[in-house]
Parts: C-alpha cells; sequence; structure tokens
C-alpha cells in the first residue's frame, strides 16, 4: 500500500521550534545559511553545530532525522571531502607518494567543506522537519509577495502547492488501484531491464495523467463556482502571526551571526 | 473452475500500530457455472475478498484452492492464473490508455503472449460481447466515448483473456439506468451464452434480484449469510439489521404478511407479488362480506 | 415570469462549442423559495449544464437564467449568483481544495474576503449542521464520501446560501453515503429553508422531491409532482428511466382490475392502500 506515506520530511510533534512563524523560520533560515558561508574556522564550525544541536533538543526531533536528512548527499560530502583532500595545494605535506599528496592545508579544507555541506543540509533539514508543508507555502507567500510588483505569482504559487498537497494522497491511492487492474490484466511492472521496465510503465502513467487532468478540469470548476478568483481582495483563515518567541529566536540568531562575524575577523587560522 | 476459498484472513498493516483485520476466517466455495452475488457494507470486505481471489493480495493465513490447486503454494504460475479469473475494478474506465479501443482491449492477450491473428479475434469476441460494434468502435479513441462506453471497452479489455471466472466489483457504479440496463444484460448473456462463472460485487439489491443465483452477505470481514436471493431476502429482519436492504417486493411482502396476510414468505419480484395479490383480491372479492375489514 | 420565484429559466437554449446539437432547448421552468426540486434524466439529457447554468458557469445562448432576482448574464453579478446558488459535484474528491477540512470549508469565506474573525464561527456553524465538526482538523483523503460531500455542502453552506445545486451529488458514493448526503440536503432544505435543486439519475432520490423534471434531448418532458411524474410509467421507460418499483407493481395491478389509486411511491403507501381493498382475515388459506 501506498498511502502510508508520511507528507514530505515533516516531523509532526508540538515544540517551541514548530511552533514559530514561518515567515521568521524562512528569515532565519536564510541567516543561518550566510553563518554557515561566512564561518572560516574550527571555533566557528562548532559554534554552529552547537546551535543546530540546541535547535534540534528544543524542537523534539531526534538526531537521527537530522542525519537522515544527509543521507541522500553523502556521496556529494564525500566526493567533496575527497577532490579538496587531493587537489588543494599547501605547504606542509603529510603523505605524498605516486602522483598523490596530501598536505595540512588540503585535508583541513577538504574538512571545511564537507562539514559547511553538512551544515547546510542539516539546517535546512531542520526547517522542513519543523514545519509543515502548508506552512511553509504561507510563510513563502507572505515573503514573495513585494514581487508581486514586477508580476511574480506568489500566491497562484502557494496556491498550486496547497492543492498539490491536497491531491497527492488522492493520486497515489489512484496509482495503486491502476496498477493493480493492469496488472490483473497481465502487466508486469517488475522484470526486465530498466527500457523495459520504463515501457511497462506506460499503461500506468497515461491512466494517471488523464485522471490528473479531469481532476484538474473538475477542480477548477468546483474552485471558481465557490466564487475563486485569484489572490485579489482574498482574506485567509490562516493568519501568521508573530510572537515573542519569534523575536527571542531572532536574538539567538542574530548572536550567533555577530558571533561568526567576529571569528571571521579575529580567530581566521588562528586555531590551526 | 471451481474456486475454494478456505479459513482466509487477510490484515492490512501487517506487525504496525495500523493492523487491520480486513477478513476474518472466510471459507466459500464456488462452484462452476455460479453467478454469486456479494454484497455488504463499505468496508465490509467485499472487495478485499475478490482481490484475494485472482491474486493480487496475498491470504495473511488460509488458502485458497483454484481447481484444487493453491493460488499461493509458489509452485503455481500465478500470472496464468490471473488470465484464468478477470478482474473488472470499480471504475475500470480509470484505466484505459491506449489510443484506440481495439488496441486497449489487445492489451491483456498480448500479455498473455498470443499471435496476432488469436488477439485480433478475441479483441472482436470481446466487443461483441459488450455490444460494442468492431467497424464502428474498434479505431475509435476510448477517451472520446461516453462514460458508459468506456465502461464497456474496459470489460471487454479483461473479457478478451478468455477467462473462465470474471469477478466485476461494482460494475454498476455510477451509471445512469440506461447504462446500467446495458451491462447487467450483458452480464446476463455472458453467464447464460459463454457458461462464464460470474462474481459481483454490488450494492444494489435490484440488480442482484436479477442475475444472482447465490449471494453472499458479508459484515465485519465475515460472510453473515449465504444462499439464493430467495433465501436471503426472505431474511428481512437479518438484513435490515446488518444495515443492508432488500429489493421493495421482499420488504413489501414482509410488511403484508406481518399485517396476516397469508403470503410465501420468499416473494422478491414484483410480478410474483402482483399474482399473489390478484389471487388474494379475487378471493376477497368472491367472499360474501365485500372488501371492506 | 414570477416574482417571487427563486431560480427562473426564460427559453433557455445552450449549445456546446463542438456540439452539433443543442445540449438544452427552449427550457422553461420556475423554481419557488424553499422547493426542493428534482431533475431526472440519464446522463447527457442536459441536466448538468441546467445545473452549470444556475451556477453561472455558462450563460445561455438564448433565453434567460435569473437566480435571486440576478440575471447572469451580468458578468459582475456573477460572483454574487455563485455565493447565493451553491453548488456541490458529482466527485467528492474533485471539489475539496485545502488538505485540511476547516480550511477547505473556509476557502469559500476567503475569496469573498470576509474577515478572519467572522470566519471560524461561520465554519463552526456549517461543519455542525452537516454534522462534521468532529472533523474540522482531519485530512480529507481519510473520510468517506458521504463525508467529503457532507464537507462540500459545509463550504456552501459558510457562505450562507439561498440555494443548493447539488450535481449528481450520490452518483459515485454507497448506499449509505447517498442517504447520509441526501438526508443532509432535505434538513437544510426543511429547517432552514434553502431551496434545492437536485440533480439525479436515481428515482428513489427525486421520489422524495416536491416537484420533479424530467429532462432528455435537452427538453423538459414530464414535470409535476413524484405522485404525478412516476404515473407516466410507460413515458418514463420509453426514456429509459425507473420508476419506483411500488409505482411500477400498482400500475400492473391496475391494469388487472385492482382498483388501486394512481401516485403509489413507497411500500408504506402500498401496504396502505393494499389493506384498503384485501382484508387479511379473508386472505387466511
Amino acid at each position: 500500500m501506498l498511502n502510508n506515506i508520511t507528507m514530505g520530511q515533516y516531523y509532526p510533534v508540538d515544540s517551541v521550534i514548530h511552533r514559530l512563524d514561518p515567515r521568521m523560520k524562512l528569515i532565519l533560515s536564510i541567516a543561518y545559511i550566510v553563518a554557515v558561508f561566512l564561518a572560516n574556522s574550527f571555533a566557528g564550525y562548532i559554534l554552529l553545530a552547537a546551535f543546530l544541536l540546541f535547535v534540534c533538543h528544543m524542537a523534539n526531533v531526534p538526531f537521527r532525522l537530522l542525519l537522515k536528512g544527509l543521507r541522500p548527499l553523502r556521496m556529494i560530502i564525500v566526493i567533496t571531502f575527497l577532490l579538496n583532500l587531493f587537489l588543494t595545494p599547501g605547504d606542509e605535506v603529510w603523505i605524498s607518494f605516486w602522483i598523490i599528496r596530501i598536505t595540512r592545508e588540503s585535508f583541513l579544507q577538504a574538512l571545511f567543506y564537507s562539514l559547511r555541506l553538512a551544515l547546510l543540509v542539516a539546517g535546512t533539514s531542520l526547517l522542513t522537519l519543523t514545519t509543515s508543508p502548508i506552512a511553509l507555502s504561507d510563510g513563502m507567500e507572505v515573503l514573495l509577495t513585494p514581487l508581486k510588483k514586477i508580476h511574480f505569482p506568489a500566491h497562484e504559487l502557494a496556491m498550486m502547492m496547497t492543492i498539490a498537497l491536497r491531491f497527492i494522497p488522492t493520486l497515489l491511492e489512484e496509482t495503486d488501484k491502476i496498477m493493480k487492474a493492469q496488472m490483473a490484466r497481465g502487466a508486469d511492472f517488475e522484470s526486465g531491464n530498466i527500457l523495459v521496465r520504463a515501457k511497462a510503465m506506460v499503461p500506468l502513467l497515461v491512466p494517471l495523467f488523464v485522471s490528473a487532468f479531469r481532476r484538474a478540469g473538475d477542480l477548477a470548476m468546483a474552485m471558481e463556482s465557490r466564487c475563486y478568483h485569484g489572490g485579489e481582495g482574498r482574506t485567509r483563515l490562516r493568519v501568521l502571526k508573530t510572537t515573542r518567541n519569534d523575536w527571542i529566536a531572532l536574538g539567538v540568531v542574530a548572536l550567533l551571526l555577530t558571533l561568526i562575524v567576529l571569528e571571521g575577523i579575529f580567530l581566521k587560522g588562528v586555531l590551526f | 473452475m471451481s474456486i475454494e476459498i478456505r479459513h482466509l484472513t487477510h490484515c492490512y498493516s501487517e506487525g504496525s500500530a495500523l493492523r487491520t483485520v480486513a477478513l476474518e476466517d472466510v471459507s466459500l466455495t464456488i462452484e462452476d457455472g455460479e453467478f454469486i452475488g456479494i454484497i455488504g457494507h463499505t468496508g465490509s470486505g467485499k472487495s478485499t475478498l475478490v482481490q484475494h481471489l485472482n491474486g493480487l493480495l496475498k491470504p495473511t493465513s488460509g488458502q485458497i484452492l483454484v481447481d484444487g490447486e493453491d493460488l499461493n503454494s509458489g509452485n503455481v504460475n500465478r500470472r496464468a492464473l490471473r488470465q484464468r479469473i478477470g478482474l473488472v475494478f470499480q471504475y475500470p474506465e480509470y484505466q484505459l490508455f491506449e489510443e484506440t479501443v481495439a488496441r486497449d482491449i489487445a492489451f491483456g492477450p498480448k500479455n498473455q503472449g498470443l499471435s496476432g491473428k488469436e488477439i485480433d479475434q478475441r479483441v472482436r469476441y470481446a466487443m461483441e460481447c459488450v455490444h460494442l460494434d468492431y467497424e464502428k468502435y474498434s479505431e475509435r479513441s476510448p477517451f472520446e466515448l461516453s462514460g458508459g462506453q468506456m465502461r464497456r471497452v474496459a470489460i471487454a479489455g479483461v473479457l478478451a483473456m478468455r477467462p473462465a471466472v470474471l469477478i466485476l466489483d461494482e460494475p454498476t457504479a455510477g451509471l445512469d439506468p440506461r447504462g446500467r440496463d446495458r451491462i447487467l444484460s450483458m452480464l446476463e448473456e455472458l453467464h447464460a451464452r459463454d457458461h462464464v462463472t460470474i462474481i459481483m460485487v454490488s450494492h444494489s439489491m435490484d440488480d442482484m434480484a436479477r442475475l444472482a443465483t447465490r449471494l453472499v452477505v458479508m459484515a465485519n470481514g465475515k460472510i453473515l449469510a449465504s444462499g439464493t436471493p430467495r433465501e436471503i431476502f426472505s431474511q428481512v429482519d437479518m438484513m435490515v439489521s446488518a444495515g443492508l436492504d432488500v429489493p421493495q417486493a421482499a420488504r413489501l411482502c414482509h410488511a403484508l404478511r406481518e399485517k396476516g396476510y397469508a403470503l410465501p414468505a420468499d416473494l422478491y419480484r414484483p410480478e410474483e407479488l402482483k399474482e399473489h395479490l390478484l389471487r388474494l383480491w379475487k378471493e376477497g372479492k368472491t367472499g360474501k362480506e365485500g372488501p371492506a375489514c | 415570469m414570477q416574482h417571487d420565484a427563486m431560480i427562473s429559466l426564460e427559453n433557455v437554449s445552450f449549445t456546446y462549442e463542438e456540439a452539433s446539437s443543442p445540449a438544452l432547448s427552449d427550457i422553461s421552468a420556475s423554481i419557488r423559495p424553499g422547493e426542493f426540486v428534482a431533475v431526472l434524466g440519464h446522463n447527457g439529457s442536459g441536466k448538468s449544464t441546467l445545473a452549470k447554468l444556475i451556477n453561472a458557469l455558462y450563460t445561455p445562448a438564448e433565453g434567460n437564467v435569473v437566480v435571486c432576482g440576478y440575471n447572469t448574464r451580468e458578468e459582475k453579478l456573477v460572483w454574487e449568483i455563485r455565493r447565493r446558488a451553491g453548488m456541490i459535484f458529482q466527485n467528492p474528491d474533485n471539489q475539496i481544495v485545502a488538505t485540511v477540512v476547516k480550511e477547505d470549508v473556509a476557502f469559500g469565506l476567503e475569496n469573498l474576503g470576509v474577515p478572519t474573525e467572522e470566519m471560524l464561527p461561520r465554519i463552526e456553524q456549517a461543519l455542525s449542521a452537516v454534522r462534521m465538526n468532529k472533523y474540522a482538523d482531519s485530512a480529507p483523503h481519510t473520510l468517506s464520501g458521504g463525508q467529503k460531500q457532507r464537507v462540500a455542502i459545509a463550504g456552501i453552506l459558510a457562505m450562507e446560501p439561498s440555494v443548493i445545486i447539488a450535481d449528481e451529488a450520490t452518483a459515485m458514493l454507497d448506499p449509505s453515503g447517498r442517504k447520509e448526503v441526501l438526508d443532509t440536503v432535505r434538513m437544510l432544505n426543511r429547517t432552514k429553508g434553502i431551496t434545492v435543486l437536485w440533480i439525479t439519475h436515481f428515482m428513489e432520490e427525486a421520489a422524495l422531491a416536491d416537484r420533479i423534471f424530467v429532462v432528455t434531448d435537452g427538453k423538459v418532458q414530464i414535470e409535476g409532482t413524484p405522485a404525478e411524474v412516476f404515473s407516466h410509467v410507460e413515458e418514463m421507460r420509453e426514456m429509459h428511466l425507473d420508476v419506483p418499483p411500488m409505482t411500477a407493481l400498482s400500475n400492473a395491478l391496475r391494469m388487472e382490475g385492482l382498483p388501486l389509486p394512481a401516485g403509489i411511491l413507497t411500500v408504506e403507501n402500498m401496504v396502505q392502500e393494499v389493506e384498503k381493498l384485501i382484508c387479511p382475515s379473508k386472505s387466511a388459506i
């Protein structure tokens, strides 16, 4: 059965972090990303990692979920490490044989770059773990609203996201049904090489697309009959509100960013 | 081809907190040439049961024997077996995908690995079964047809595999009376002329009264009762307590009997009731006191 | 035109762009406030087109459709008309927009620009009117078909409509879901006086209406109370429409000389009438 999947990465528990305004969380995540790029000493990285662990703890999110978020990128992290390790020039040679030359500098840079990547990914997955996709799209809509002046479709994008989220379970159920129906007609989705299997998907994908288009047509008509006419003059049931906690969070991240900037100025290369 | 279901139990999400028992210790034998009607509420286990019959679902425990062979014993080729037991899902028109009607119907036979000539014959046979003119419709796109026609194309797609047993899940759902009558008379013909064993899941008691030779009533994953329509529909109280309906003629018969009318308990066809009511009226008229009581 | 009509159609015709024959031709009808009117017909008879004309989703090629005094031809009145004449569709899945029930009920209100603080009480009222308040925070895909349709009805109710148009709203439901939805709409019709246009091909649903329009080939063929309409047993059969089994049975008995009155619709009616004619004690064998 395909319909028991959870939506996106969202980890649905209640916590201070979960309750933060999604707009604030988006802004703070951007600030965090900036901090990661600014950090250039191990002290900075340790600070950032400590911050991440702290947020993770506050959010009641198990640490293993953060690590799980890194898994799809582990190859890229490893490659980044190896490329930097072998290709960065340096003076203090640690190991050298044949064409391989590992220096102190290359090792540190490899460690820096892969850590940076890991911190970036872990930070953003913390955002999606603690913010429901709907809240995320709401937050994005509001933040992107100023761009409406240059005809950026902020409302339309958010509406599309809502509808997509609404129909994912429906379409998954439908996929399951069509798959079974075609299997009852002798279709085989499991054997053969990639080409054979791709071809075997046609009896599944065509009905699925036909159905998705039919649903889209129906839904458009239903939305129109309920007076939908775009974002103009529309009010919202869910109104985003900033609370004291949002401002505290802003303060914490501002402090973090300041420390990282200071570290960048004063500690550059000091620890190593 | 006979199907024997022995102590079938099926649980969804086995081993997790969401574990639900969909079927519990169901035993049932379906003989060659029967027209079985399975009735029951949504969630009574009907759909789960029929999906077991062609191997789409595997029993949590219990066995399904097809002509004495265990469907899930491993050394049986399940794909070959699926082809002998055709399954038409609810709203089957949603599974159409080919550019032409003929090609869509040919999908099953093609998967069976038949020759081009044989496939063509099968397509013609199946279209004839569902009363779609080959010359007129074979090259049309299935997506241009009406809802009822699309459904018939989908059913033809299963019939083209020449199943010995045809299972249909709510074949008339969503159709108007005309579309419904077409499907039902088609099934009637298929059963009488081609001796296909038919298992039909339906909510419509009137459809069942018209076609089924045996009814199986399901509730909460179990078989509540099984018997001829006459036997089942005469148990009005049992059906009502299971939240199920009986044909209106059966309800009338039941209500009149409770008022003391001398009617047989097992009438469920309007024609039968008509004869009995006429008889009662004529007997009343020949009496001396006139119609008023 | 009657001035007290909730919905009035005057010589309305409509043809789809790619179609050769009109979907509706020269239909005139009028529906009073508070009436429960069923439109009976099979697929392609034009009955869904009728619903979409009343909801101003289509405008008639000829004639006028007037809803609550507003002509659907006037473009700026379209939103007013849609708010007053809410529509529920056939497929329960394809009309729910949001991922949470209460947010879907809010959808219409958001479109109308209702202030946020006014929304919550209206949503709550609408949901309890359809007895779905327990599910306010549920995800739509976890509901049954009948429940989804009730959510759709709540979405319309929140907009405080005068008319509910149900376009085959029960066609895809099982018997219990069908009953759930029909009972809900009948209750709203009785208690809130909401006018109902109930489009269906189930004769047993139409039998509960105040009035029935039988539509075939884009025309209203028969119009009247259920008892009147279903007494046309032969004509209904020719149009491939069902009549209630009891009506058919009483008709057949009448042909054989049994003096049963016309207009028997239900088993209860039939029992009563049979009792008037035949005495149980004398039927004892």
